[in-house]
């Protein structure tokens, strides 16, 4: 996302409305079905049956089945679960983690924040995969280093946009005027500061759930995340690997609905991040 | 730069010696060896010192080039990455190659009215699709459905081209979305009427004038588009059954191999600097507006 998010800010065009409406429903569908998988498909996604092995996608099964006969449209609806929380996971902890750094950065002096921000500046040269990638070579693979994993990929450029909101935050009047009727330091960063950085964070939070997801996704396409009867995005999708030649739908299915997760993400993150800002130029 | 690679290979040491267990049982594997074996190995391989004496001599074998010797493959890990260097370089400058290619026609194309959503859409499903999926989606279409691209084969030119286009096609949707703005904004600068005036073509006041503006602000992009191919190619190699760097990195991850894996996160910080470095000296010389100033100063 780093300099991604950079370049796409000079983008930030109002999206058109059909576009917004249907990334936004998508969405929410995608959000039921993490928490009611039962509306959506009354198949166990977990429940095999070799009999129905590999069958072609049909009305029965949308999305086909794969090879130990188990619905892939049920696995998919029940991965959302996985696959969200571990996007919003990640990114609320990068989120709280940027917002803490970036904010002391910003209120430290010279050493303290020039410090800082080469290290900041350090990390985000390297794209979140990479970074994600080197963090589980570090900790090892497993469902929570995962988690973990994203959530320091995407660190840095929360921080950095905290900082530059905090050093702005910092002249402004209100500021001045509780500093100099004796409020605490504490107390100025907590109601004051920390919630006017906050809210550019929440803007690139939004499409920062989709980098996070399919950074997941890969990972755990690799093999370093959850294990394999888990009906996760990126496990489906390295399973569908093997069947290539005669079973397409269990691969591509899931990646679809994962690149519509991500495509919508930065569809509603582009909308908020224009109309916060106003209209531009 | 060599802060960069310092700063790399100290964290990464120290956060891996924190964190892993012992490194005799990698090395062992799952087999019963009694604590005098265990203790002979240690010895051999300078485990038993203090950490501070290990990082010092790591970091002298490291200035002469020599990264240690891999916990699995008893191996220099020098060797272990240099063997597989070839393939992924190739694959990586071949999908720089292509993602150039794909982003300067859709740059080019997709600009106007009409086209410039059309642009945009792509560009975002691009961006937005996970590598691994382009692969296999590819794989699925071009190699099993259409047999135009051999699906297992690990040599020849023809293996190489599904496996690139897969890693270019995210890197030339950043790619073009940068371009695409770069030229929008070049094409409101007044020296765009200047050219005109003097009555040059619409062709050649893009390729000649706003394409190298757009490039400049472009090329800052090269180190974050040398990351993207290196992490790609983790996932490309899985995807297309390849040999390389990637792979290496995967097995090393997995089997717990730390020699290996600070070997890898060295390389990429040593690579990533250098290229940062060279794109900063590069910047200067594409960009018309450094090089006026240059002159004038």
């Amino acid at each position: 996302m780093s300099i991604l998010t950079a370049a796409q800010k000079k983008t930030a065009k109002r999206m058109p409305a059909p576009a917004l409406f249907l990334s936004a429903g998508f969405l929410a569908l995608l959000l039921l079905a993490a928490f009611l998988p039962g509306l959506f498909t009354a198949a166990d996604p977990l429940r095999t049956d070799i009999g129905q092995s590999l069958l072609a996608p049909d009305s029965r099964h949308p999305f086909g089945t794969d090879q130990a006969g188990r619905d892939v449209f049920a696995r998919v609806i029940h991965g959302a679960r996985y696959s969200l929380a571990i996007g919003f996971g990640a990114t609320v902890i990068a989120v709280v983690a940027g917002l803490l750094i970036g904010s002391l950065a910003g209120l430290m002096r010279r050493v303290g924040d020039g410090v800082l921000s080469r290290a900041i500046e350090i990390v985000m040269a390297f794209p979140e995969f990479l970074l994600a990638l080197i963090v589980i070579a570090i900790i090892g693979p497993g469902e929570a280093s995962l988690l973990v994993a994203v959530a320091i990929a995407v660190v840095p450029a929360y921080a950095r946009v905290a900082r530059m909101q905090t050093l702005v935050v910092k002249r402004a009047g209100y500021v001045e005027a509780a500093r100099t009727l004796g409020v605490s330091p504490t107390v100025t960063v907590l109601r004051h500061v920390v919630p006017n950085a906050l809210a550019p964070l929440l803007v690139m939070a939004t499409m920062g759930i989709g980098t996070a997801i399919t950074a997941a996704a890969g990972l755990s396409f690799l093999g370093l995340g959850p294990k394999p009867p888990t009906p996760e995005w990126g496990l489906i999708l390295s399973g569908g690997r093997n069947f290539l030649a005669t079973a397409w739908w269990i691969a591509v299915f899931p990646g679809l609905v994962i690149t519509a997760t991500v495509v919508s993400t930065s569809i509603l993150g582009r909308h908020l991040q224009a109309s916060t800002a106003g209209p531009q130029r | 730069m060599l802060l960069v690679v310092w700063g790399a290979a100290t964290v990464g040491f120290f956060s891996l010696r924190m964190i892993q267990g012992d490194p005799v049982n990698v090395m062992v594997g799952l087999g019963n060896v009694s604590e005098q074996v265990r203790d002979q190995i240690r010895a051999d391989w300078g485990l038993a010192d203090p950490l501070i004496v290990q990082y010092v001599s790591y970091l002298a074998r490291l200035l002469r080039g020599d990264l240690g010797t891999s916990y699995r493959m008893q191996q220099p890990v020098a060797d272990v990455i240099g063997q597989q260097l070839v393939p992924t370089v190739q694959l990586m400058l071949l999908a720089l190659a292509c993602a150039l290619l794909l982003a300067l026609a859709s740059a080019l194309l997709g600009r106007g009215r009409r086209r410039a959503p059309v642009a945009g859409l792509l560009e975002l499903v691009a961006v937005s699709s996970p590598t691994f999926w382009i692969g296999l989606v590819l794989i699925a279409a071009f190699g099993f459905g259409l047999g135009w691209f051999p699906v297992v084969a690990t040599a020849g030119f023809g293996a190489l081209v599904l496996p690139a286009v897969t890693l270019a096609i995210p890197v030339a949707g950043i790619l073009s979305q940068v371009l695409r703005q770069g030229l929008d904004d070049a094409a409101a600068l007044p020296f765009v009427d200047t050219v005109r005036a003097r009555g040059a073509s619409h062709t050649r006041l893009v390729l000649r004038h706003t394409l190298r503006h757009a490039a400049a602000n472009s090329v800052t992009l090269t180190g974050y588009i040398v990351g993207s191919l290196l992490g790609g190619s983790v996932l490309v190699e899985t995807v297309f059954a390849r040999p390389g760097l990637g792979r290496v990195a995967l097995n090393a991850i997995v089997d717990r191999d730390m020699p290996v894996v600070l070997g890898i996160i060295v390389l990429a910080a040593a690579a990533f600097s250098l290229v940062n470095l060279l794109v900063d000296l590069l910047a200067d010389r594409i960009d018309p507006r450094l090089a006026t100033e240059r002159a004038y100063a």
